[in-house]
């Protein structure tokens, strides 16, 4: 099945999303759309799955002008699209999710559960994707859910297939076998949109690249276009992918965390009796794929998540029991992992988001007055400090991107007196210029004998940054290594399996 | 790195509900003046179809059409007329005071109306839906009663502990929601619907106990005695108007809400709760706490309204003194989107209906036509669609509203 989309453009507002975006994908092509957040690739591919209507332009299959009023048209039409996160129900079996919505009946109208295991069976062996139809998804590990969910765009004839930055929760050999089964896909005839940001992977599994920048294509590539070449075509620039920085210089061990364990909300051990020390001047980075405890692990030191056991120190002065407002006053700077919950009120100007921990005392407040002059001119400083690009202070914080969002959270916490930085996914979702800025930052820090934790799921990241790595799995650190660990070695830690 | 975007993509449908009540708490001023004009207007349609002169005129339509037509327009002047000379300025006084006289009336009734209404507004901006301002109001009755007919004291301090006594109670009224909330997870809008009941049952048994409220040669009826002299709210300007000390209150408690919210540090607290409680608790905030204080402060406003009711009447007190103030409440701090001038505006705007109601009956309007009016602004205010509909505005659907603020980075940016 041949798919073409012509002059595709989708306007919201003011706001050209999608500006004349024109690209035909062959039958059993494997075409990858890179592009920054907000460079358009998910409006373009919900406007192919129906989800949105295109202003001009057409949606052409088999040389054939398709109107998709909602995703069960495009569904229809041979077209299936992988949510990052997986529209599947956790209590029920793999065969009863795949079949959800498009019931095998029996006679009197019954459910026939067994044509719907039979139909499973034979998609998973077919690709070679070895899933049990009777296993339930709660108890699959998240790379065989990822693969429930292309089955259950097979087994409605799906011929386009929509992979929405499949990888992000995939550890590196999960990746690796989404490759495989992607090849194995696009060998059967099935065409692959891969929507990913990340360039190794396009490099290894794409047959085309298109790239996307402000919503127009920017340029076609191949895939042995170098990381270089395909990162300055994403951001339409010269970047440094590599930070630069000196050796460290160690000093005193200021955090200490010693047999940590946390319950989530569920009352699950989410953190396992861990312990570790992280000296002053140092870059600690916990790698991991997410959801192995490590948010609940930051929130811990924080005091944002009650300790079950264990104890945490912060340059000698026992935290364990303290509550937020204590943990930050003893030093600790925090830059979650959602800024938009944790990090930041959309509705507040830049200005009132810099004094946002700041409410209880000085520079920020006199008695329990805010005094406005002071914070003016910690903003107008902190804004230029930081590179903030805004009209004014008095902006309010949902209208910046997503990278100068991030370096508000950044300036706010780095511009503390500061012992300990905690930083979660500390570039997720930023464009490639500020992840440069806020990396060099977080570095800084370091250098200036500041204790720093990262934690991070871009082995990338962790790379870049890290003096020490623990890798975290299950709530245990499968080990702590040193920052010339291979990729491949800590892909494995972060399957759990030891060093 | 897109899982945020995703997620945000998702957001729209699953907190829909909360979407929507935060652009209902969170009014825009032109909808607002949209859904008070529509109200208006379609006051004056009932007016008009209900006019004895009216039906009279169309039923002889064909022999004069416009004296029909001129008709529906003489109804309408005169009852938005009779409103406007009732509450505002009378130009066909015989005197300067009774000219004026009218707007003085809508102060005092929007005295309790911008007290209470403030109160609400504080709580909509901790993102608490509190409904129970009408409760607070009856235990803040009920404290104002007790101080001013069981106690003596000198002119002036019995007033002021009177007023006191009803913010203490109605303060203590408004803390049992905010620790339920804090403690329990209980809802604050079923919580205060209930306690609503709860009050109003509770305030009627005191004003049957002899010992406590009751009138002192009282029967049956759960009616107080009129509070003493010494416990009254005076007169501002004499005994030409009606005016009296409720309107200083109200002033000072104006002063004190926009100080409070706009440039203390507690209302930094508060908003940030509002807006977001998750990042208000990464920055050391106690939001728990927060809310028990702010149902304890909103509770307050309310006492203060209901002092303003307590001691300004004469005739012995009940349960009906409280007048749907604290109903009223809401939708003023609805019109007033939560800001102290809206709510000063949306007070006098009620107290200017209050005021006129007594001058549109007089001119043969029905003044139930203002309630209507006054529920269908309330109506479009939680019904953005309909005013967009109406108007033909662009619907602002969250991706527009996204996109149209991705564009202003994006330029920010270039």
């Amino acid at each position: 099945m041949k798919l073409e989309l012509k002059n595709i453009t989708k306007r919201f507002g003011t706001l050209v999303a999608n500006d004349s975006i024109s690209l035909t994908l062959k039958p059993g092509e494997i075409l990858s759309l890179l592009g920054e957040n907000g460079a358009g690739k998910s409006t373009l591919m919900n406007v192919l799955y129906g989800l949105l209507q295109p202003d001009e332009g057409q949606i052409l299959i088999d040389d054939k002008e398709q109107k998709f009023a909602g995703p069960g048209e495009a569904m229809a039409a041979g077209i299936g699209m992988v949510h990052q996160h997986f529209m599947l129900i956790p209590v029920f079996t793999v065969a009863e999710n795949v079949v959800l919505g498009h019931e095998p009946t029996g006679k009197v109208g019954n459910l026939d559960l067994n044509a719907a295991r039979k139909l499973v069976k034979e998609i998973s062996d077919r690709f070679g994707f070895d899933i049990d139809p009777d296993a339930k998804i709660q108890d699959l590990p998240v790379g065989a859910q990822q693969r429930v969910e292309i089955i259950k765009s097979l087994a409605r004839d799906a011929k386009i297939l929509v992979l929405d930055e499949p990888t992000a929760v995939l550890t590196p050999q999960e990746t690796d076998e989404l490759m495989e089964i992607m090849r194995g896909l696009s060998k059967n005839g099935t065409s692959i949109i891969f929507i990913t940001h990340k360039l190794r992977e396009v490099q290894q599994v794409a047959d085309r690249i298109i790239v996307i920048r402000q919503g127009k294509v920017v340029s076609e590539a191949s895939p042995k276009t170098s990381a270089g070449e395909l990162a300055s075509l994403m951001v339409g620039r010269e970047v440094d992918l590599s930070t630069s920085k000196s050796a460290a210089k160690l000093g005193a061990e200021t955090l200490v965390v010693k047999d940590l364990t946390v319950l989530d909300d569920r009352n699950q051990q989410m953190v396992n009796g861990i312990s570790f020390t992280v000296q002053d001047g140092e870059i600690l980075a916990i790698a991991g794929v997410q959801g192995n405890g490590q948010t609940e692990l930051a929130e811990a030191i924080l005091g944002l998540r009650k300790i079950h056991s264990g104890s945490i120190q912060v340059a000698g002065k026992d935290l364990t029991k303290s509550n937020v407002r204590q943990v930050l006053e003893a030093g600790v700077g925090y830059i979650p992992e959602d800024r938009k919950k944790d990090g930041l009120v959309g509705e507040f100007t830049i200005a009132e988001n810099l004094m946002l921990d700041g409410s209880f005392g000085k520079p920020f407040a006199k008695g329990s007055q805010i005094d406005f002059a002071q914070r003016d001119d910690i903003a107008a400083k902190l804004i230029k400090e930081f590179d903030i690009r805004t009209p004014s202070a008095s902006t309010l914080a949902k209208q910046l991107s997503g990278g100068n969002q991030q370096k508000v959270v950044v300036a706010r916490e780095m511009s503390r007196d500061l012992k300990v930085l905690i930083a979660s996914q500390p570039t997720r979702g930023v464009d490639v210029g500020s992840i440069e800025f806020i990396h060099e930052q977080i570095v800084a820090a370091r250098d200036a004998g500041k204790t720093v934790v990262i934690i991070s799921t871009e082995l990338d990241e962790v790379l870049a940054l890290a003096d020490r790595i623990a890798v975290m799995y299950r709530g245990r650190f499968v080990g702590i290594v040193d920052a010339k660990t291979t990729r491949e070695k800590l892909g494995k830690m972060m399957a759990g399996i030891a060093a | 790195m897109s899982k945020k975007k995703d997620l945000d993509a998702l957001k729209p449908e699953q907190d829909k509900a909360t979407r929507v009540l935060h652009e209902i708490m969170s009014g825009d001023p032109v909808r607002i003046a949209l859904s008070i004009l529509l109200g208006f207007i379609i006051g004056a349609v009932f007016m008009v179809a209900f006019d004895k002169n009216v039906i009279k005129a169309f039923e002889d339509f064909g022999s004069d059409p416009n004296y029909a037509l001129s008709t529906i327009w003489w109804t309408i002047q005169d009852g938005y007329g009779a409103l406007f000379s009732g509450s505002i300025i009378n130009f066909g006084a015989d005197s300067f005071i009774s000219a004026i006289r009218p707007f003085t009336e809508t102060l005092r009734f929007a005295a309790p109306l911008i007290m209470a209404g403030l109160g609400v507004a504080l709580t909509f901006r901790v993102g608490l839906f509190n409904i129970g301002a009408t409760g607070q109001m009856l235990v803040g009755l009920a404290g104002a009663i007790f101080v001013s007919t069981r106690l003596q004291m000198p002119i002036i301090i019995h007033m002021l502990v009177a007023v006191l006594a009803a913010v203490a109670c109605a303060m203590l009224w408004g803390m049992i929601v905010g620790f339920l909330k804090a403690r329990t997870g209980a809802h604050e809008v079923i919580v205060t619907i209930m306690l609503n009941y709860v009050a109003l049952s509770l305030v009627t048994y005191l004003l049957r106990e002899p010992n406590l409220l009751l009138e002192e040669n009282g029967g049956g009826t759960p009616k107080s005695d009129n509070p003493d002299g010494t416990a009254r709210l005076g007169l501002l300007f004499g005994p030409d108007f009606q005016l009296h000390y409720g309107l200083i209150f109200a002033v000072l408690s104006v002063v004190f809400y926009w100080w409070l919210m706009d440039k203390s540090t507690f209302g930094f607290r508060f908003r940030m709760v509002g807006h977001n409680p998750s990042a208000a608790r990464a920055a050391g905030i106690k939001v728990e706490n927060t809310f028990i204080w702010a149902m304890a402060i909103s509770a307050g406003f309310s006492g203060l309204a209901a002092a303003n009711q307590a001691l300004s009447v004469d005739g012995g007190l009940t349960t009906s003194n409280e007048a749907g103030i604290g109903f009223d409440a809401i939708t003023v701090a609805l019109l007033g989107g939560s800001r102290t001038g809206g709510v000063v505006m949306a007070g006098m705007l009620f107290g200017a209906f209050k005021a006129g109601s007594a001058t549109m009956q007089v001119a043969g309007v029905s003044p139930e036509v203002l309630g209507v009016v006054k529920a269908l602004i309330v109506l479009f205010i939680a019904a953005p669609p309909i005013i967009r509909a109406f108007y033909r505005l662009p619907a602002p659907g969250p991706k527009v509203f996204e996109a149209a603020q991705k564009a202003k980075a994006a330029k920010v940016i270039k």
